[in-house]
């Protein structure tokens, strides 16, 4: 009997091992782990992945677990994208030749990831400032709102085909990420990350409402399953 | 000599603390070259569904129609504070009033142009 618990536990501590060792291992070969957010440009423009040091804060869990196993590209032109671009006939273009793939892990290690991933918390103060009403934002005003009234469509693929390239997917952005995160993001973006990419618009209350509603639509449209 | 290496402690103290200062030509690299394209001649990675396409920065005849403060305050608060474009946005959150100065006589130097 004595002997089963010790194998039992030995099993136990193996497999914790093995989730830190993977996040603060192999992970953090490309991504920030442990924290502070780049403080500099020349340590951003070396920034290979996102920051997971915050991803309890960031991402949701479900999606964590699923992305991970079928990994695709959400940022068009690599994380930061003057690494990955040349010039072409037209203008610069995407040189997908300095791309790399990110890896894609078993069922079970995607979710003893993600459950370690959901642990590092160190924003709960940003997170806490925002409270998200419910709301709908129909989609043709949602669409304008990306395109004529804030812009967000000069840095971002508002649709599968259609916007920027430099920044993240938005149009599956609320899959991705808690709505809390995404207002505060929204709201400063220099608070999560002071060299972030992404501008500070100075949007209203209400327009960040709008925004987290708007993504929220636009997730859950078929077309944009991912 | 103690003094002086008190002096020096709180001095480093203070300047790891503030936020460091960019280069014009760095800033330029992540937060311009998008839109404004990596020879800064408006034809960035991101234009392809634009409707107003980025102007291009060295072109000197456009250049020179604004002043350095117009330039000053399209980097600052963005396109419409100087009633162009909304794809231009507003960038006084992540860039400090002196790292702007230092863009707006780095875009002189692309379009080899002053204003006037």
């Amino acid at each position: 009997m004595k002997r089963i618990i010790f194998v039992a536990l030995l099993g136990f501590s193996g497999a914790t091992l093995a989730e830190g060792g993977m996040l603060q291992g192999s992970c953090a070969t490309c991504h920030n782990t442990k924290g502070p957010a780049a403080q500099t440009l020349k340590t951003a423009f070396e920034k290979k992945g996102p920051d997971l040091f915050y991803a309890g804060n960031k991402y949701r869990q479900e999606w964590l677990v699923s992305w991970l196993q079928k990994p695709s590209r959400l940022r068009p032109a690599g994380m930061y994208y003057g690494g990955h671009i040349k010039a072409g006939v037209k203008g610069d273009e995407i040189d997908a030749s300095t791309l790399t793939d990110h890896i894609a892990l078993s069922k079970a290690d995607a979710t003893s990831v993600a459950a370690e991933l959901m642990k590092m918390k160190p924003h709960d103060d940003l997170i806490a400032k925002e409270k998200i009403e419910s709301g709908t934002v129909p989609k043709q005003m949602g669409e304008m709102a990306f395109n004529k009234f804030l812009g967000c469509m000069a840095c971002h693929l508002i649709e599968p085909e259609y916007g920027g390239l430099s920044g993240p997917e938005l149009y599956t952005a609320a899959k991705r990420l808690q709505p809390q995160y995404i207002a505060s993001f929204i709201r400063s973006p220099q608070a999560w990350e002071p060299k972030s990419m992404m501008p500070n618009k100075n949007l209203s209350e209400v327009n960040i409402q709008k925004m987290v509603h708007y993504l929220e639509t636009l997730s859950k449209e078929d077309a944009n399953a991912n | 000599m103690p003094t002086k290496l008190v002096l020096l402690i709180l001095l480093a103290a203070f300047s790891a603390q503030t936020q460091a200062k960019e280069t014009p030509a760095d800033n330029y690299k992540a937060y311009c070259i998008q839109c404004h394209g990596s020879e800064g001649t408006g034809k960035g990675v991101n234009v392809r569904d634009m409707t107003v396409v980025p102007r291009d920065h060295t072109d000197a005849k456009a250049m020179s129609g604004r002043s350095d403060e117009t330039l000053f305050k399209a980097i600052k608060e963005g396109g419409p504070s100087i009633e162009k474009s909304i794809l231009m946005p507003p960038w006084g959150a992540t860039l400090s009033d002196e790292e702007i100065k230092e863009l707006v006589q780095h875009l002189r130097m692309l379009c080899k142009c002053k204003f006037g």
